[in-house]
């Protein structure tokens, strides 16, 4: 036990991952390090294209051509994933980490009722396992879920549910096999608030029940609040921030997490204030500024932003930021010898 | 804090007495009265209908905000583009500035009413050129004498959304989300128009960029005194935008008071739940506070819950919930409520 309380489940070391279009390389993901405890629940932020989800496509294996993992390694329990066969990618898929996706009605079979697709993806990772003691599992799982009448939901295919019970659905599929790891890919984007409440409460208790580590992507900062251990900031393919829930809220140190955090509405805010936006768009992936990703946008960018990536500066033993202002001092030492 | 509560109170009060007096009409800009809006499906033999909008009754003072919350299906969008007559109203009536345009012709009233889209990206037209898609509107209602007066007023339109001139030569799918958004805007802002609904206008944008188009729409309305209809899921944003706010379950609107009102004192058992699930960003707050989580899901359109149509999800449901529909009762001045209990 105290051995597992030591030991990673997964760490990504300088992963880069590129995708080889006609247009050119697109450096999806430029070079990320993290690593999660067992039980963790780690948020990752960032806007779309900012590679948060093809980070995790590519810990899962389902990087799809053009995309390509060009560097670093991703261990799992000490194993080098990027190294598996495709029937060891098989097996680890599913039995040991698994997915759930933003929109679950196009992950969802249509022409299968939803108790054949659960039992599938029991039966497919566990060729011993009875067709009884399938369904049970399955309807157990629904139950976990907060379906409570499974008998006649497994008889029901996927259209004939509402878009909040398909997730329910979704997160029963990628349960069902107790994985180690859950890689929830901004599951409650596609729902209303309503629904993203109740998902959001069942995936709190869920983690209280199975004790597994899940990896939370999102691009709304409110939702990993109280979910998330940790989170990481993505911007433009590299984590620019990382630290406790409670680190990057309350003291947030990246001009890119700060301005997240400004930008949105205030909810105890009495009076009209006006909001205070990152100015800028997004980068344009293919043609990426020299320098830290974010400088052109950056209201406190320097001269040596726009020249120089920004190394990780260390804050405090669980809390990093990439960004010249943390190591500036330091950096204006070298520059005078 | 206390000062501005009594300033609302206060002009709650002028309100009134402008109601009783019957001057309060000048400041109404539209008046929605008993609006409904089916739409007929086919089931079998059986004609059906979808009851997208039913009795909806509202006012949209001029230069204000009204902000219309709800989740999807509730009938946000269908309310918003009745008002519009892009759908045509199955019943009851629409006034703008007085006048009863339900059954009206709409080619003037389309330059005093516009619309900003959700998808900016699916409504621009792939084939026109920027130029084209701002000076479609402005060729249709003749508001420029010349062509260099036309360019001229496209190309100031465009600066004033952000944009350079140099893009009005090129295409929609040449530019970012929120980029397509300020065009959608420039659109809309051609015909100089008076009231403009914004359908769902930044839920489609990056998180960084939704506050500088919810800046923008903010600086136009001041510059051009114009009255907002803001349909949004999105809470938050909502809360900061709108003067007034409109909450809507299943068709009918169950709450309506002012933004910080109904921030503050939220009265119908479907408004507290839908404040208590928006995503609070800080840990402790969102740590601490317990959220109502309402159980199961929206009910059909089609075959809605007798009397108020929230009993069947809501926690204090009586007897005499699923069998009367609450009327609109006015609980506080200017705090209007669609509920038994309340």
């Amino acid at each position: 036990m105290e051995e597992m309380a030591n030991k990673k489940l997964l760490k990504v070391n300088d992963l880069r991952v590129s995708f080889f279009t006609p247009a050119g390389e697109v450096k999806a993901v430029g070079g990320i390090s993290y690593d999660l405890n067992y039980g963790e629940v780690m948020g990752i932020v960032g806007e779309s294209g900012s590679g948060k989800s093809v980070e995790a496509y590519s810990i899962i294996g389902l990087l799809q051509s053009p995309g390509k993992v060009v560097g670093g390694s991703i261990e799992f329990e000490g194993e080098n994933v990027l190294e598996f066969s495709d029937q060891r990618m098989r097996s680890f898929r599913g039995n040991e980490v698994s997915m759930i996706f933003q929109n679950p009605m196009t992950c969802l079979n249509p022409v299968y009722t939803i108790g054949n697709q659960l039992m599938e993806a029991l039966t497919c990772h566990d060729k011993a396992v009875t067709k009884r003691d399938a369904y049970n599992r399955a309807r157990e799982m629904l139950e976990l879920v907060g379906i409570h009448d499974g008998d006649r939901r497994m008889k029901q295919y996927p259209h004939e549910l509402s878009g909040g019970m398909r997730q329910r659905v979704m997160i029963a599929m990628g349960l069902i096999c107790s994985p180690k790891l859950l890689i929830a890919d901004e599951p409650t984007t596609a729902l209303d608030v309503t629904i993203q409440a109740q998902i959001l409460e069942l995936m709190k208790d869920i983690r209280k029940k199975t004790h597994m580590a899940i990896i939370f992507i999102t691009h709304n900062l409110g939702v990993v609040a109280d979910i998330c251990d940790r989170i990481s900031v993505m911007y433009a393919g590299k984590i620019v921030e990382q630290g406790t829930a409670d680190e990057i809220f309350y003291n947030p140190s990246h001009p890119y997490t700060k301005g997240l955090l400004k930008s949105m509405p205030r909810v105890d805010a009495d009076e009209h204030e006006r909001l205070i936006p990152i100015e800028g768009t997004p980068v344009d992936m293919l043609n990426p500024p020299d320098g830290c990703p974010f400088g052109p946008r950056c209201e406190y960018c320097m001269k040596i932003c726009l020249k120089h990536n920004p190394p990780k500066a260390e804050l405090s033993a669980t809390h990093n930021a990439a960004c010249w202002l943390l190591t500036m001092p330091n950096k204006e030492e070298t520059e005078n010898d | 804090m206390t000062e501005s509560n009594v300033l609302t109170q206060e002009e709650n009060l002028r309100e009134n007495r402008a109601v009783e007096a019957g001057t309060y009409e000048e400041k109404v800009l539209v008046r929605v009265e008993n609006l409904r809006k089916y739409f007929p499906i086919k089931a079998g033999f059986k004609k059906n209908y979808v009851q997208a909008v039913d009795n909806v009754s509202l006012t949209i003072r001029k230069g204000e905000t009204l902000g219309l919350v709800g989740e999807s299906g509730c009938g946000k969008t269908t309310l918003g583009r009745t008002i519009l007559r892009l759908y045509e109203p199955t019943s009851g009536k629409i006034l703008y500035d007085g006048v009863d345009i339900t059954k009206a012709k709409m080619l003037p009233y389309r330059r005093k009413m516009q619309i900003i889209f959700q998808d900016p990206s699916a409504s621009l037209d792939p084939r026109m050129t920027v130029g084209e898609i701002v000076g479609e509107a402005i060729d249709i209602h003749k508001l420029a004498a010349s062509k260099a007066e036309r360019t001229e007023m496209i190309e100031s339109l465009l600066a004033k959304v952000g944009l350079n001139t140099e893009h009005s030569n090129r295409y929609p799918h040449e530019f970012s989300g929120g980029q397509q958004q300020r065009i959608g805007i420039a659109r809309a802002l051609a015909v100089k128009p008076e009231f403009i609904v914004c359908d769902e206008p930044i839920s489609a944008l990056d998180v960084s960029i939704q506050s500088q188009i919810v800046n923008m729409l903010e600086d136009m309305q001041k510059e051009e005194t114009l009255t907002y209809l803001f349909i949004a899921h999105d809470l938050s944003v909502v809360r900061h935008i709108s003067n007034r706010i409109g909450v809507m379950y299943l068709g009918s609107l169950v709450e309506l008071a002012t933004s910080r009102e109904l921030n503050r004192n939220p009265l119908h058992p479907y408004t507290q739940i839908l404040l208590s699930a928006v995503p609070v960003p800080d840990p402790k707050v969102s740590r601490s506070r317990k959220r109502i989580v309402m159980q199961g899901d929206v009910p059909s359109p089609i075959n809605p819950p007798s009397g108020c149509r929230f009993h069947t999800r809501c926690p204090y449901a009586k007897a005499e919930c699923s069998a009367e529909v609450p009327p609109m009762r006015e609980v506080q001045p200017g705090h209007f409520c669609a509920c038994h209990i309340v």
